[in-house]
């Protein structure tokens, strides 16, 4: 009996029947008497648990940021867990006594769809393993007799979008061959920053407005189904309100991926409160479509992981930020193309392909497709934005921007012109959303000066792992 | 003054103590549970000798700030005078399933909280029974005494770094060893800190079929052993406060344990020592560094 929904004139399966956003601080199990909103919460959560209860679900999967790991990701078979949980932080609040029922066959087989599609990951069913806080209360709350089995997957913390995006159709691959339908939770706070000093119950509230005013942007988001641009929108969000070092806002990224990576969901915010300053939600998303909600912009879908996160080789080339190589992650190099008109040089970085740097038509000059590349070394100023496997490097967008501008006006020089005779430009960017205020930043110190026209694009990528490029045309 | 009777308290020794879980499992004890072929022997030899050289300096409590009871509310110390139960590493839940059974110094404990508080930090009294202790008290708690036969005095890590700066959290860590030693010379008693933290900690991703394969341990990169040496340097040279000073590059670009806070409360309980400290024993443990290491402060303060 699987569920069919229409979604753009195609039928589609997806066996996610409803996902969940909830807290994962034990006030709302606990003390929830203690204070109004922190009731609300656990209102909220008792909701959440009568709708998954009437949703006829086969297995709740819980993505848990509460249960960090570090050799891959790590997901929960022991089929009856049963231990005490004291809060490292909240222990005055009381014990959480759990009796879980796990469904081990699932974890079994998500741990090995997790290897076929390129993953490190393992299960853990040990007497005692210390199930985390986020789980205990998602569990204990939404699910309390257990009536539908359940299964508990941690948050690596070294996993990026790709890694953590393919661990959800790990998951949907377990789904759809088994035919079981699923409710997916993700345990996690909103902001992240609590009161390092203790409180009163009563005087509880978000840490500070900037915090409750993203919370309430990311909330607006998901009332109106937006999940996609929610999850496209981690880093930022994480930068924004999330205590760096713990892990990143990666949740979204699972459940996305869990929803087909979809922006037209409804969705309803059942509560949001604070939790010791934190910010705590229960969300319901429903995967019936609303009808609105494109997509404004995308990145890359994935369905493999490549192996290793080269997260050594990203932290090598951190003491050496400046200047980065390319060799063996790019296309081969070529000399430029002679000819009539052509303009070359070897101050300029060797072009991709059979063209020259610049051509002469009349008093204009057209200069080919201008990277950040240097010349010689064909280092990256900035750093390539991903490395040979392709898995994604920061890099700096003002950094390679300049590069760029340079390289321009080598080619100029060389042609007898100059900046102040450029006439159009046509830029590039891979990534719009990320890097448009740092290159427009740089032309305004640059280009901008001497006032060509512009157009900017995004694109999806350019030959060489840079960020950058632009098209140049001037007079000579 | 003529008539004191009470003996006036002592730091004897200050010690870099770290708590992988491996080096217990490497060496088979009755508490843990699984078993393995041995490994990481550098360093087990390295708590060897630090065993060795704390047997001859007479002590009554181990006084332990461990980066795995992590809070982020206030600073808080295990509050009851008995803890026992099954400690399941949640990483590594394959090398460290162990059996502790401890008893905890709570008169010093409530005593450095009192002092604490009175200086102005946040702390609390952990009085909850079902508790579990981390895993990196028990390991080091092990590595240091595997008889559990003295009691401990269990600090957490606030995770202050995290919320603001590693200058903020120095800050309070210094203040937290201040206090740390003023109550342990008020008390009266002999007292070993331990800082359970290793150094660099960058961690490989991935994990051998035998976890004790030592083949495939070594340190993650060159620039992370290069960081271990200039700190083990500066301990063995008598520079802690270099070490302080450098804390905040320390930990971001070794993605130092030190974060947590340990490494900083110790030197401070040691008044940032100019003497030199004993290296022990130094290796690395899926990747990450990790140093023995003690300030024998018996040996160069009034005691
Ligand atoms: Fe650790």
């Amino acid at each position: 009996m699987a569920l069919l929904r229409s979604r753009g004139g195609l039928i589609l399966t997806n066996p996610v029947l409803a996902s969940y956003v909830v807290p994962v601080h034990p006030h709302p199990l606990l003390v929830p008497e203690q204070n109004e909103g922190w009731q609300r919460l656990r209102d909220a959560f008792d909701e959440a648990r009568q709708q998954i209860s009437d949703s006829g679900a086969d297995v709740i999967i819980i993505y848990s940021t509460t249960w960090p790991s570090i050799i891959g990701h790590q997901i929960q078979a022991d089929p009856n867990p049963t231990w005490t949980l004291v809060d490292q932080d909240f222990h005055d609040l009381g014990s959480m006594d759990y009796s879980f029922r796990i469904d081990a066959d699932f974890a079994e087989a998500w741990n090995k769809a997790n290897h076929s599609r390129g993953l490190q990951s393992r299960t853990v069913a040990y007497n005692g393993f210390p199930i985390d806080v986020g789980s205990v209360v998602a569990l204990k709350l939404l699910n309390p007799d257990n009536a539908i089995p359940a299964v508990i997957v941690s948050s690596n913390v070294y996993a990026n979008r790709a890694e953590t995006t393919v661990l959800a159709k790990s998951c949907l691959d377990v789904l759809k061959s088994t035919g079981k339908k699923a409710v997916a939770v993700t345990a996690m706070s909103m902001s992240n920053r609590m009161f390092t000093e203790f409180i009163d119950a009563a005087d509880d509230k978000i840490h500070s407005l900037k915090d409750d005013e993203w919370n309430r942007k990311v909330l607006e988001f998901l009332e109106e189904g937006r999940l996609e641009d929610v999850a496209q929108l981690s880093r930022t969000i994480h930068q924004q309100i999330r205590v760096q070092k713990v892990v990143t806002f990666k949740p979204m990224w699972w459940l996305s991926a869990m929803n087909d990576n979809r922006n037209d969901l409804t969705g309803r915010v059942l509560a949001y409160e604070a939790l010791h300053g934190a910010g705590g939600a229960v969300v319901h998303l429903d995967p019936t479509s609303n009808g609105m909600g494109d997509k404004e912009y995308d990145e890359d879908d994935v369905e493999v992981y490549h192996g290793e996160r080269n997260v050594l080789d990203a932290e090598a080339n951190e003491s050496s930020p400046e200047s980065k190589h390319v060799d063996g992650n790019g296309p081969a190099l070529w000399d430029p193309a002679e000819g009539k008109d052509a303009v070359n040089t070897d101050s300029a970085p060797k072009p991709v392909g059979l063209y020259p740097h610049a051509r002469r038509v009349g008093d204009l000059l057209y200069l080919s497709g201008v990277g950040p590349r240097q010349p010689g070394t064909n280092a990256i100023p900035g750093g390539p934005i991903q490395d040979a496997n392709g898995e994604p490097l920061e890099y700096d967008i003002k950094a390679q921007t300049r590069a760029v501008v340079e390289n321009i006006a080598r080619i100029l020089e060389e042609a007898g012109s100059s900046m102040e005779k450029v006439v159009d430009v046509t830029s590039f960017l891979v990534d719009m959303d990320r890097d448009f205020a740092g290159y427009n930043e740089v032309w305004a110190e640059t280009l901008g000066h001497y006032g060509p026209t512009r157009t900017t694009l995004a694109i999806r990528a350019l030959p060489t792992p840079i960020a950058v490029e632009m098209k140049v045309i001037a007079k000579i | 003054m003529l008539g004191r009777t009470m003996a006036k308290g002592s730091i004897v020794a200050g010690c870099l103590a770290p708590h992988p879980p491996h080096l217990v499992y490497a060496e088979n004890p009755p508490q843990n549970e699984p078993t393995s072929e041995g490994g990481w022997e550098q360093l087990r030899w390295g708590y060897e000798r630090l065993r060795e050289s704390l047997s001859k300096i007479d002590h009554d409590v181990l006084v332990i700030l461990s980066p795995h009871w992590q809070t982020y509310v206030g600073t808080h110390f295990l509050g009851l005078p008995h803890f026992e139960g099954l400690s399941v590493d949640p990483i590594f839940p394959n090398l460290f399933r162990y059996s502790y059974n401890l008893d905890i110094d709570v008169e010093l404990s409530k005593a450095i909280h009192d002092k604490a508080a009175d200086a102005g930090l946040a702390v609390k009294m952990m009085e909850n029974p079902d508790f579990r202790v981390d895993y990196g008290t028990i390991t080091t708690g092990h590595m240091v005494n595997p008889a559990f036969d003295k009691p401990l005095v269990v600090i957490s890590s606030n995770r202050s770094r995290h919320y603001y700066s590693v200058e903020v959290m120095q800050e309070m860590m210094m203040e937290l060893g201040r206090v740390t030693r003023d109550a342990i010379l008020e008390s009266g008693k002999k007292a070993v800190v331990l800082a359970s933290n290793s150094l660099s900690h960058r961690h490989f991703t991935t994990e051998s079929d035998v976890p004790e394969d030592m083949s495939k341990e070594h340190i993650t990169s060159h620039a992370m052993h290069l960081w271990d040496m200039r700190i083990i340097d500066y301990m063995r040279t008598g520079q802690a406060q270099r070490i302080i000073d450098e804390m905040p590059e320390f930990t971001e670009q070794a993605i130092a344990e030190s974060d947590g806070g340990g490494l900083t409360w110790l030197l401070s309980t040691l008044t940032v020592p100019t003497y030199p400290a004993i290296l022990h024993g130094y290796g690395t443990i899926i990747g990450t560094g990790n140093a023995i290491v003690e300030w024998p402060c018996y040996a160069h303060e009034e005691v």
